[in-house]
């Protein structure tokens, strides 16, 4: 079942970009990708620019650590705290 | 969808290429013989405003938008190769620290470098580290309140010259950044001599021997050196010389058009002969394809899109491709002529040759690309 729709809207865009990495795998949003493999160099850079294009927020030289960019959700957090937001939570 | 530049762009580009036909072209040959640039080059280049021109003016810089960027390198790449490799060593010090320096080296750092005060170097290479980035042996080892490295870079542009150095190495075993300082004792540097191309460019080869590098100087966080550090300098490098390739192909384009049609065999100019005739059509197509792909690049750099890192490569890939092929045809062009110094030509086909092996080879580019487009599936 697509679980997208559950997802807050932070975390559908976050999902869609990602799913280009992660192809045929329904991402969930506690899922480890580093632990799914494939990330490379390549999503590296374009995740960084990604959430700095989409959510207009600058990735600062603090932020680079591998638990902010771990998950949807990790990733959604470190969106939601650089800009001034509480944290999105997907619903069940 | 509008495809021209702007009335600004239009004037920045005229102003590039005055320089560079005035400045650059017509000695361009002799600092290749010297294998140096003189001193006063570097002096008009920071009066300019053209030393780390993409710093916003928030840190002292004009903020160059990609686009006109884009023209000033392919401009002065079009004049002199080596004086573009100046810029983008530079560039890509300054966009290492622009993206990944802290708030203090951002403040410290990029003003001098806009003024030209300092010059900035990129120092990744090793004698076994090239395309494969995070094999670097250079290390860092925590000693007290600092950093204690040794090692060794090799092939980094403008070494002799520059001051301040964007250097990558394994602190504690993960890829990292650090700020070095010429000056740093236990840090010696000896000329390059002998390249092939862009030969004014200054390599030198750096020793790092107990040099000690306080904690401060590191750029970004441990582990993060190569996939965001590296990444951000070398996307800044590799568009620079992409649009710098533009500017050797157009220049070696513009030599054979001028040799063709003064050049006289079997009673007529060369330019009448239909097999140089399509010999020159192959490179007008090629360069104007190029130069699109360059465009398209800055743009979408310009706009902070994800797809600008594929762009940019597929843009270098060409580009510096083109230069090569280009640069080949235009010696063939010239002839016994184009083999000797009097012409330009051969100093742009070894130039241009050198294209295809910085910043991401062309073999290296054509492992990437095609992993991208799978993406877009």
């Amino acid at each position: 079942m697509d679980q997208t729709q559950s997802l807050p809207e932070s975390q559908s865009k976050i999902k869609e970009f990602l799913s280009r990495f992660f192809k045929n795998h329904d991402l969930k949003p506690e899922e480890d990708i580093f632990a799914l493999g494939f990330v490379n160099s390549l999503l590296a850079m374009q995740l960084v620019a990604f959430v700095e294009k989409e959510f207009g927020i600058r990735v600062e030289d603090e932020d680079l650590d591998l638990d902010n960019f771990r998950s949807i959700q990790a990733i959604s957090n470190l969106v939601a705290k650089k800009s001034g937001a509480a944290a999105p939570v997907a619903t069940a | 969808m509008k495809l021209e530049l702007t009335a600004e762009q239009r004037a920045a580009r005229a102003e590039y290429r005055a320089f560079a036909q005035a400045e650059l072209a017509p000695n361009a040959g002799q600092w290749d013989r010297d294998e140096a640039l003189p001193p006063e080059l570097f002096r008009k280049l920071a009066e300019r405003g053209w030393l780390g021109t993409i710093v916003p003016p928030e840190h002292g810089g004009p903020g160059l938008d990609m686009i006109t960027y884009g023209l000033l390198t392919e401009e002065i790449g079009r004049g002199c190769s080596s004086t573009r490799s100046l810029l983008t060593v530079h560039d890509m010090a300054c966009q290492g620290i622009l993206r990944w320096g802290s708030r203090a080296q951002r403040e410290h750092w990029l003003p001098r470098l806009v003024r030209g005060e300092v010059i900035g170097a990129f120092a990744l290479s090793e004698p076994t580290a090239g395309s494969d980035a995070k094999g670097v042996q250079t290390t860092a080892e925590p000693d007290g309140d600092g950093y204690v490295v040794n090692g060794r870079k090799k092939w980094i542009t403008f070494a002799q010259v520059a001051d301040l150095f964007l250097v990558f190495l394994q602190c504690e075993g993960k890829p990292t950044a650090f700020l070095v300082e010429r000056n740093t004792p236990g840090l010696r540097i000896e000329a390059t001599k002998g390249l092939l191309g862009t030969r004014a460019s200054m390599l030198g080869e750096m020793f790092f021997e107990g040099c000690r590098v306080p904690a401060e100087n590191m750029v970004g966080r441990p582990g993060f050196g190569v996939s965001h550090v590296v990444a951000a300098a070398l996307e800044q490098g590799r568009y620079s010389v992409a649009c710098g390739s533009v500017g050797i192909a157009q220049a070696a384009l513009d030599a054979s058009l001028q040799y063709a049609r003064e050049r006289e065999q079997f009673g007529k100019p060369i330019f009448d002969h239909q097999l140089v005739r399509a010999l020159l059509t192959d490179m007008i197509v090629q360069v104007r394809a190029a130069r699109l792909m360059c465009l398209r690049a800055g743009y979408l750099r310009q706009m902070n899109d994800p797809n600008a890192f594929m762009e940019t490569m597929a843009a270098k890939y060409l580009a510096s491709t083109v230069a090569a092929k280009v640069a080949t045809d235009a010696v063939q062009i010239h002839g016994g002529n184009g083999c000797t110094d009097d012409y330009p030509v051969s100093r742009y086909f070894r130039d241009a040759k050198v294209m295809e092996i910085i910043e991401g080879s062309t073999q290296i580019q054509q492992m990437t690309i095609p992993r991208f487009e799978f993406q877009e599936l």
